[in-house]
């Protein structure tokens, strides 16, 4: 008995030493060595096993000033690292199958955005993106990203068809409709394709839970440090585009197509699995970024829209009603509700109502009231512009975005009075994320055969 | 008799050294080591040692190698390097420099005193 309560000890000391970010697994395990050496010279000595792992402990010191004196030799450690030394033992290590699992992935996804110039769909550096990748940009990417957690999450293969339905339907749908030439309604479906299939990859995501609040919650979570990651990555790849193209030009050659018709689509779909994979290899490892950024943006947004208001009563002019006017307006409501979203993702909901809360309900208030005034502008005068598909795909997504704030802010407010717990928020918040999902899709099934495919 | 916290961690490096110039060795018997010299006047907190022979295993002063030990457990031993003979030969003239100039001071006329009490 007493030998399983020195191993026990050392176990239970070690998962101790493990937590410690400045203690590596090897360290731990040289730091093992001598909790034992100590040990046994204690018991050879005449003590008892769980007198002498005792003892031992002590003398090694306190944990808290250990790892302060291996976080002074080795202050590298205090940056997580998630990719240049897993084994390390930092925490979070890539997964070597995973990782290549991802990396094939990525290479389909580049194949398949390539395999229609084998039936002569080009892609060319001075002309327009052929109309055939602009119907299907989504589905040479997405798909693969949906593969890549049904296998991750091993999913059953009754729900592997469920989740290769909206994928089929959506090609189907988009490549088979007669859209006239131009067809405003086409570049609407392509443009709400990415966002109909993104709610679908979640299926995958979610595994069978996609009813249940918290995976829907970390789906949106995923959603913003994947934004965020691809954002990076693009970044990257434009400046390594960009110095291919400085560096091959200085030798007389023009690497413009090549970066064109191959690297670039090559690597915009690639990287949106790349992403993934890094998002979910890192997400307990690092600090997520998308709710630092809301926290920096939020009083920031909060401040212009209100200044923006005192301007508007002021000066008392109108919002003028060009033709971008609501997308514009749509767009501040799009941000303004991530603000909200990825606030609410990131928040404790233990904690008591604070002033952060109290600047949301500003924020999502300002909000309302600004879009308001250009709502009531813009329905005055809606007759005269006509109900193009447009403008009823913009109107559509500001009554949805409209009422999504309305009842967030009124959330807000009962919570900050105290009336109600902070998780109504939360699961207001999900629970409306199928909405996103419906409307997607009406914009591209629906809209489509009610304009005439105009 | 305790010797203060400064002057143990200035101590460490020489002290740990100057052991390993008598052949290579683990953490645990270096700890061993140091009380058998001093007489069980020098404490160290054990884990402490490990960063510092990890500061001198990154500034090269000595080597490391993992080993199988007569536990049958692997074990991280420690070597010194030339560079660490060189260190060992740069930090004796500096302690004895410190030392020599203590004792011209009221360092020697306090010994007696101490020996008497």
């Amino acid at each position: 008995m007493q030998r399983m309560s020195l191993e026990e000890g050392i176990a239970e000391w070690k998962s101790y030493v493990r937590r410690r970010q400045a203690i590596h697994a090897v360290d731990a395990d040289e730091l093992e060595d001598h909790l034992r050496s100590q040990a046994s010279a204690l018991v050879q000595a005449g003590l008892a096993e769980d007198e002498a792992f005792l003892i031992a402990v002590k003398r090694i010191g306190e944990l808290d000033a250990l790892s302060r004196e291996f976080a002074r030799e080795h202050s590298e450690r205090l940056w997580k690292r998630l990719v240049v030394a897993p084994d390390a033992g930092a925490g979070g290590g890539v997964d070597a199958r995973e990782a290549l699992v991802a990396v094939a992935l990525a290479a389909c996804a580049a194949v398949a955005v390539k395999l229609p110039e084998l039936f002569g769909v080009r892609m060319h550096q001075d002309q327009e993106l052929p109309a055939f990748y602009i119907r299907n940009f989504s589905l040479f990417v997405l798909p693969f990203l949906a593969i890549f957690f049904a296998w991750k999450r091993s999913l059953a293969p009754s729900a592997r068809l469920w989740l290769a339905a909206p994928f089929v339907a959506a090609a189907f749908a988009i490549n088979v409709m007669p859209f006239l030439p131009d067809a405003h309604t086409l570049r609407l479906a392509a443009l709400h394709l990415p966002l109909a299939l993104w709610l679908a990859v979640g299926y995958a995501y979610a595994a069978r839970h996609w009813r249940d609040h918290d995976q829907r919650m970390n789906y949106v979570r995923f959603s913003g440090e994947w934004f965020i990651y691809y954002a990076l990555i693009a970044f990257g790849g434009g400046v390594l585009m960009g110095l291919t193209a400085f560096i091959f030009s200085a030798i007389g050659l023009d690497p413009r197509q090549l970066l064109a018709a191959w690297i670039l689509p090559c690597g915009v779909v690639g990287a949106v699995i790349i992403a993934a994979f890094l998002v979910e290899a890192k997400q307990s490892v690092i600090e997520n970024m998308a709710p630092v950024l809301t926290l920096l943006f939020t009083p920031l947004f909060t401040l212009v829209l209100l200044a923006f208001l005192a301007t508007m009563a002021w000066t008392g002019r109108g919002v003028a009603l060009q033709r971008e006017v609501l997308i514009g307006f749509d767009l501040l409501l799009v941000v303004v509700a991530g603000l909200v979203l990825y606030a609410i993702s990131a928040r404790d909901p233990q904690k008591p109502a604070g002033l952060f809360d109290a600047l949301q309900l500003l924020l999502v208030v300002s909000a309302l009231l600004v879009d308001g005034l250009a709502l009531g502008a813009i329905a005055a005068r809606i007759s005269e512009f006509g109900w193009s598909p447009n403008k009823v795909a913009a109107l559509g997504e500001n009554l949805i975005l409209l009422v999504n704030l309305g009842w967030s802010a009124v959330l807000y407010g009962r919570f900050l009075a105290g009336r109600v717990a902070f998780t109504k928020l939360e699961r207001w918040q999900t629970a409306y994320l199928p909405v996103y999902a419906v409307w997607a899709w009406v914009v591209v099934v629906v809209f489509p055969l009610v304009f005439g495919f105009r | 008799m305790n010797v203060g916290k400064d002057l143990v961690a200035a101590s460490a490096t020489p002290l740990i050294l100057a052991i390993l110039s008598e052949g290579q060795s683990y953490g645990y018997a270096i700890i061993k080591r140091v009380a058998e010299l001093s007489g069980g006047e020098l404490q160290w907190t054990d884990g402490m040692l490990y960063p510092v022979l990890h500061r001198l295993e990154r500034n090269g002063f000595v080597k490391a190698v993992w080993e199988q030990a007569e536990t049958g457990r692997q074990r991280k031993y420690y070597q010194l390097t030339d560079a660490g003979t060189e260190e060992l030969e740069s930090q004796r003239r500096q302690w004895q420099v410190v030392d020599s100039t203590l004792k011209r001071t009221l360092f020697r006329s306090l010994q007696p005193a101490l020996q008497g009490g």
